[in-house]
């Protein structure tokens, strides 16, 4: 962790995130109700309204700031939950090997392979709408790439001297996993959860821009459908969608920055690597 | 062989898996799709159609392995049922229609993504630290942080709406119909410009990376060195040496990348209300269209399935290693 704040792509990543979880709190309160009808609709940014406002009449900063909060909700507590599932079938593959790998492995491939969108559609449009149906959603389709990884690690570290002493020492198959393998993959598990919630974050954006999720609520999702419902595009009113697909990238940025930075601190072969190897501009990087 | 043998065990699990979801899912549901349906259209659809609708998702009184065997006969016979929203057309008619165009964009914009990133990136990693590597992959990246359909709005209200250069939606102009001429082939030109462009700019940073990556760490090989100290061209040791052996692990993730980039251009269509699958998937949305949602689904699958069965045989092809292999 200290690594990781003496790293300046890290360190810059870090920050904007800071700054969206401030905005998203309090930001949010003192921007007041994104809901409510202030002002003429599409009016453009003014003073009064400094990004302008929706076709409903609302005010478009209260709107990005509000769904900031519920888009970070949503996005790190799925990249959570695909990391925690991740790491559950990924190591007990990984570990178990044999048939077990198999089915396992296969089961995660599937997954891999599918499209993402298609499976998302077709899951969010028979069950009932609302946040717990687009966090499965994700959930479903975004585990199995955080699954894949795992695996591969726990594979590598499943034959070292100190798991094998473990085990011949007797210790069950869970301790060995949860004490001596989890431990030395922090920095895998690190960075497959900010790949995930970088992925939830996108996903959902999509799936609540079809009008999949509930769209009365207010997210970076539904701000983009409204947008599209009233015609941002044929009435030019570009302040509809230009915040918060701004916002979007942003936080995507800020995310691969530090994830990039977690690699190489985690990674100490790539640095290495890349030391002996590269060039002068590959070594200004590190 | 045996590689190509285990892939195609591998693809038909797949493809298994994929129709079982598209069975259980509407299961899932509380009450039956067909209901759902009939309370939505009330009046307009008759019981009749209503009938057809629960034959065609097999909710019938019979035990569920019943169901669930009548309904693989009847996607395996290329039956989906009939399409709500576009009443009484098939549902495989109706996905037939904008088959078509989803693969005339998203294999142009791929194909052009793919090849102009791998070129980039051989150029990146050959001429490394030059402005071309410094400057190019930080805002390809950063581009690539949009959401895609995002970028795609983005591009057809400066474009599109603003400057007015190119045409706002549809595949071609109305007034046209679809004939081998030059003046229909040019409206299908420059409808596809800006989603094609979404596609490829919204992609190739990933490709361009992937290439710049692979090749830096070729570039370090023996071989190189040995290739440049026999007085090679740069050009000949560049592309016949590193990059024909870089480009391997690119071709693997081309596959690995279809689903993503299909689901992306998909979403582009939507913006562009470009007649593809994507344009068919929001109407199915909007409109509770089932049976199209679940015929889209199995399409959309069972393509991106192909297209990565295509890319394995590609692979045996350009890497003598999997061809004896017994992985």
């Amino acid at each position: 962790m200290k690594g990781l704040l003496r790293h300046r792509r890290a360190r810059a990543g870090l920050a904007i995130l800071a700054g969206f979880v401030l905005l998203s709190t309090v930001g949010a309160l003192l921007a007041g109700d994104p809901a409510a009808q202030v002002a003429v609709p599409l009016s453009p940014p003014s003073w009064d309204h400094w990004f302008g406002t929706t076709g409903q009449g609302q005010d478009v900063l209260a709107q990005t700031l509000a769904g900031a909060r519920t888009s970070l909700v949503i996005g790190f507590s799925v990249g959570l939950a695909v990391v925690a599932i991740g790491a559950l079938i990924g190591t007990a593959a990984g570990y178990l090997g044999g048939w077990a790998d198999d089915v396992l492995s296969t089961v995660i491939n599937v997954f891999l392979i599918m499209p993402g969108l298609p499976l998302m559609v077709i899951i969010a449009a028979y069950l009932p709408t609302g946040s717990t149906t687009i966090a499965l959603v994700l959930i479903v389709t975004g585990w199995a790439w955080s699954a894949r990884v795992i695996r591969a690690q726990t594979l590598s570290l499943r034959d070292k001297d100190f798991v094998l002493a473990a085990r011949l020492g007797g210790e069950p198959a869970l301790r060995i996993i949860v004490l001596e393998i989890m431990p030395n993959m922090t920095s895998l598990l690190a960075s497959a959860f900010i790949g995930a919630t970088l992925y939830a974050i996108g996903a959902e954006v999509a799936l609540e821009f079809l009008g999949l999720g509930d769209v009365g609520q207010v997210s970076w999702g539904t701000n983009l459908y409204w947008a599209s419902n009233d015609s941002a595009l044929l009435t030019e009113a570009w302040w509809t969608f230009v915040p918060t697909g701004t916002c979007v990238a942003l936080v995507g940025l800020a995310l691969a920055l530090v994830n990039s930075a977690i690699d190489e601190l985690g990674n100490p072969r790539l640095r290495y690597w890349r030391r002996a190897v590269s060039t002068p501009v590959l070594r200004r990087e590190t | 062989m045996r590689f190509i043998a285990r892939r195609l065990v591998f693809y038909a699990v797949a493809a298994w898996a994929s129709l079982t979801l598209a069975f259980v899912i509407p299961r899932l549901m509380p009450g039956d799709p067909a209901s759902v349906m009939f309370a939505r259209f009330h009046g307009k659809l008759g019981p009749e159609a209503i009938d057809t609708l629960r034959a065609t998702f097999g909710f019938t009184d019979a035990p569920l392995w019943e169901q669930y065997l009548s309904y693989l006969g009847n996607v395996l016979t290329g039956d989906l049922g009939v399409s709500v929203s576009y009443f009484p057309a098939r549902v495989s008619d109706v996905i037939a229609t904008g088959l078509v165009w989803t693969l005339f964009l998203t294999g142009m914009a791929l194909v052009i993504a793919w090849g102009l990133g791998t070129l980039l990136g051989i150029v990146a990693a050959w001429r490394r630290g030059g402005w071309l590597d410094s400057a190019l992959p930080p805002l390809l990246l950063f581009v690539g942080a949009f959401p895609f359909f995002w970028l795609a709005m983005l591009l057809l209200f400066l474009f599109g709406f603003t400057l007015g250069w190119t045409p706002v939606r549809h595949a071609h102009a109305s007034h046209l119909t679809p004939e081998p001429s030059l003046a229909f082939g040019w409206s299908v030109l420059t409808h596809a410009f800006l989603p094609a462009l979404t596609i490829v700019v919204a992609t190739v940073g990933g490709w361009m990376l992937d290439m710049r990556n692979t090749m830096m760490s070729v570039l370090g090989e023996d071989y190189i060195t040995l290739a440049h100290a026999k007085g090679l061209s740069p050009r000949r040791v560049m592309f016949r040496y590193a990059a024909r052996n870089a480009l391997l692990p690119n071709v693997t993730s081309f596959g690995m990348a279809l689903g993503f980039v299909l689901s992306g251009s998909l979403l582009t269509e939507i913006v562009f209300s470009y007649p593809g699958q994507g344009y068919l998937l929001i109407q199915a949305v909007r409109g509770l269209d089932y049976p199209l949602i679940q015929g889209l689904f199995l399409t959309i699958t069972l393509a991106v399935l192909a297209a990565n069965l295509l890319v394995d045989l590609l692979y045996v092809r350009l890497d003598p290693r999997a061809r004896g292999r017994a992985s």
